[in-house]
């Protein structure tokens, strides 16, 4: 199992080197630049080459990409020209990386939470009125873009009745106490429950819309895979000893059932960070995605490196989880 | 498990699992419905063995899995009724029927590898069904599932008890599940072709270690086969079964030595006999259950048998005979072959 991790994390190094190059030289082939974002397009000659030899853009793509990596392997990954220009871009990551994580974390409750009982109820009822309603509920979850999903819920929810708030992740004007940067958290853990309470209905709507693709993907495959586990030979083994259902569900049916659930949850993680960066610009959360989204619109290579970069990093990460957990249910995968 | 000797086959004392005139039609709405079982009647008296045989498909794993009460729970119809010591198990609610399960009759199936749950340690699917009939905690449970282990013929079984079924042969995974199926001292087990998916040696060993815990604990047995040869070992009397109906029933001595209804016949030709004479092929019998005619105007193995007359194709055959010997013919073989 060690070794396994080890090696994970070593094939994950080369993958982020990899990945490196490959934003670095992408990033640089995409029109315009930082030079026309930060001076616009009418400018002298003279000022641009000025700027561009401040930033280090005149030199051969080669040498930029040496001198990046020389100062990102001392965790040195630039500063912002324009998000939040002079600013270390590492920093921003880490100042907007919790408005994200709970964003997200929220969402892959709302989709494991609804998606796997869902998914169950729907498989056992195959056929029923029920199972018919929630599969196409879930097939228009995938297919209505979550930007417009998220349009949707601000819409009705916040702006037409006024039941939750429009946007943010805290009413302003209330004075609650950061410790990690996770607002719920935060308010639970300095009992500041009115705080506790104000961000958790902020999160109500961004979590939804962001829930909605994977709540949709995981009840689906819950569905599928519990299907396929109720035709089992030891499920009826099960029924034959006498088993209650109770048991039958969770032991012999569930169990068995979640292993390819596992592992999409952790192919979802993908699925959220990309509709973070539609979410957050929806709802004005002022996490990654949002960072992600401005920095494309102003060509901020610095900050979009190490954004890119730590998406991939965290991406590479669950599903190592993923692959850990899989492995601890399943007894076939660790002990050959 | 108790280890007191009853006597093997008290022939006429009061059955323990009365079946009589079982039928299961499957095809839900906009179906032809498909009856695969077609008025079974047979008894099971207590300590003995009795074989249902027959080919593929002829509905010997639908008897049994109607009588467990396993069959899925929409698009078939189960009538008829299955008397277990005094009580019709088809009438039984769910949660009753579950009482019984694995209690008073236990079933072992035809795949073990695919029988066994496979993320679960096999000393847990063992003490499973002790924690839920004795009320037995796991920790009290967990000792006798290793002597079951052991009685069952598994080395080293307090090892065995941490294993996964991956990690077991097919023959050792065959015999964990009869120790699940004999974990509670049923008076009735099930054994849906127990064999079937072993190798040929280790099929002798599942058999001869299930006739030697009948005996030992005086189980009943239903004994489920498409080969006559499993048969001729085991079983006090057998039930031959054609496309739904029991077509001969006898003594396991006398239908061997005076096989009367033509497919018993064709069943007997095709075991592989160690005393044939060299280069004596087998005979199987010609064509498939897809030729089959509908019993209600008709034998069903008429299109296949060597004996057919007119009326066979015209009329059915009816049941001559009662619940211990019995035939299903026009037209059977003479009495002395
Ligand atoms: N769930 C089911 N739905 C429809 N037909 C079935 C079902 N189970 C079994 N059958 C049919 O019933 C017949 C008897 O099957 P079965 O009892 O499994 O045969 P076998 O004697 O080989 O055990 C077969 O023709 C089979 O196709
Ligand atoms: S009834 Fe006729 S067709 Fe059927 S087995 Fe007997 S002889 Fe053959
Ligand atoms: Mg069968």
């Amino acid at each position: 199992m060690l070794r396994f991790v080890v090696r994970r994390l070593l094939q994950m190094v080369g993958v982020l080197l990899v990945l490196s190059l490959l934003v670095f030289v992408w990033l640089r082939s995409l029109p315009g630049g930082p030079v026309s974002a930060l001076l616009g397009e009418r400018q002298t000659e003279a000022r641009r080459e000025a700027l561009e030899q401040a930033l280090g853009l005149d030199q051969p793509l080669p040498v930029q990409y040496v001198r990046f990596m020389q100062r990102a392997l001392q965790g040195d990954f630039g500063v912002s020209t324009q998000v939040l220009p002079g600013e270390d871009a590492l920093d921003i990551f880490l100042s907007r990386l919790p408005a994200t994580l709970e964003l997200s974390f929220f969402a892959l409750v709302i989709a494991v939470a609804l998606g796997i009982p869902l998914g169950y109820v729907a498989a056992r009822r195959k056929g029923t009125a029920l199972d018919t309603t929630t599969v196409i509920f879930s097939l228009v979850g995938v297919a209505v873009p979550v930007f417009f999903t998220a349009f949707l819920l601000k819409y009705f929810f916040a702006v037409e009745w006024n039941l939750l708030p429009v946007s943010g992740r805290q009413s302003i004007g209330l004075d609650a106490t950061r410790v990690t940067g996770l607002f719920v958290l935060d308010g639970i853990l300095t009992r500041e429950w009115d705080a506790a309470w104000d961000a958790l209905k902020h999160l109500v709507l961004p979590s939804l819309a962001l829930a909605t693709i994977p709540f949709a993907v995981v009840f689906r495959i819950t569905r599928a895979s519990v299907l396929d586990v109720l035709d089992e030979d030891y499920v009826r083994t099960a029924e034959a000893k006498g088993l209650t259902a109770r048991v039958i569900r969770g032991r012999h049916v569930l169990r068995n059932a979640m292993l390819p659930v596992v592992t999409t949850v952790g192919l979802q993680v993908g699925a959220l960070l990309s509709g973070a960066v539609l979410t957050e610009t929806v709802f004005s959360w002022r996490g990654v995605g949002q960072a992600l989204a401005e920095g494309f619109l102003q060509k901020d290579y610095p900050v979009l490196q190490v954004l890119i970069m730590a998406a991939a990093a965290i991406y590479v990460l669950v599903n190592l989880l993923v692959d850990i957990t899989y492995a601890l249910i399943d007894p076939r995968i660790r002990t050959r | 498990m108790s280890t007191q000797r009853i006597q093997p086959a008290a022939r006429h004392g009061e059955p323990l699992l009365a079946v009589r005139d079982l039928r299961v039609t499957f095809g839900r709405r906009g179906e032809e419905p498909f009856r695969a079982v077609d008025g079974v009647s047979f008894d099971v008296r207590p300590g003995q063995t009795v074989g249902l045989v027959g080919e593929s498909g002829c509905g010997k794993s639908v008897t049994s899995l109607a009588i467990m009460g396993l069959l899925p729970t929409r698009g078939n119809t189960v009538e008829g009724s299955a008397v277990f010591d005094g009580e019709d198990l088809l009438s039984l609610s769910a949660p009753q029927m579950r009482d019984r399960r694995g209690a008073d009759i236990a079933m072992i199936f035809q795949d073990p590898l695919s029988s066994l749950n496979p993320v679960i340690q096999i000393g847990r699917q063992v003490t499973e069904v002790m924690e839920r009939h004795q009320g037995l905690s796991r920790k009290e449970a967990m000792p006798k599932a290793a002597d079951l282990l052991e009685r069952v013929g598994i080395p080293d079984p307090t090892a065995r008890l941490a294993n996964y079924p991956h990690q077991l042969s097919g023959g050792m995974r065959q015999r964990a599940l009869i120790a699940m199926a004999l974990a509670c001292q049923p008076r009735l087990l099930i054994a849906d072709e127990p064999t079937t998916a072993l190798d040929v040696t280790i099929q002798a060993q599942i058999l001869a270690l299930l006739k030697e815990l009948v005996v030992e604990t005086g189980t009943a047995m239903v004994m489920i086969t498409h080969d006559l040869g499993v048969v001729a070992g085991l079983c006090d009397e057998v039930n031959v079964l054609y496309g739904g109906k029991i077509v001969e029933r006898g003594d396991r001595h006398t239908l061997f030595a005076r096989p009367r209804h033509p497919y018993t016949v064709g069943l007997l030709n095709s075991i592989p006999r160690l005393d044939a004479p060299r280069g004596e092929a087998l005979s199987p019998i010609p064509g498939s259950v897809a030729d089959n005619l509908p019993w209600d105007s008709a034998c069903a193995f008429a299109p296949r048998c060597p004996n057919a007359l007119d009326v066979c194709v015209r009329q059915t055959p009816q049941w001559d005979g009662d619940d211990v010997v019995g035939l299903r013919c026009f037209n059977p073989m003479a009495v002395s072959r």
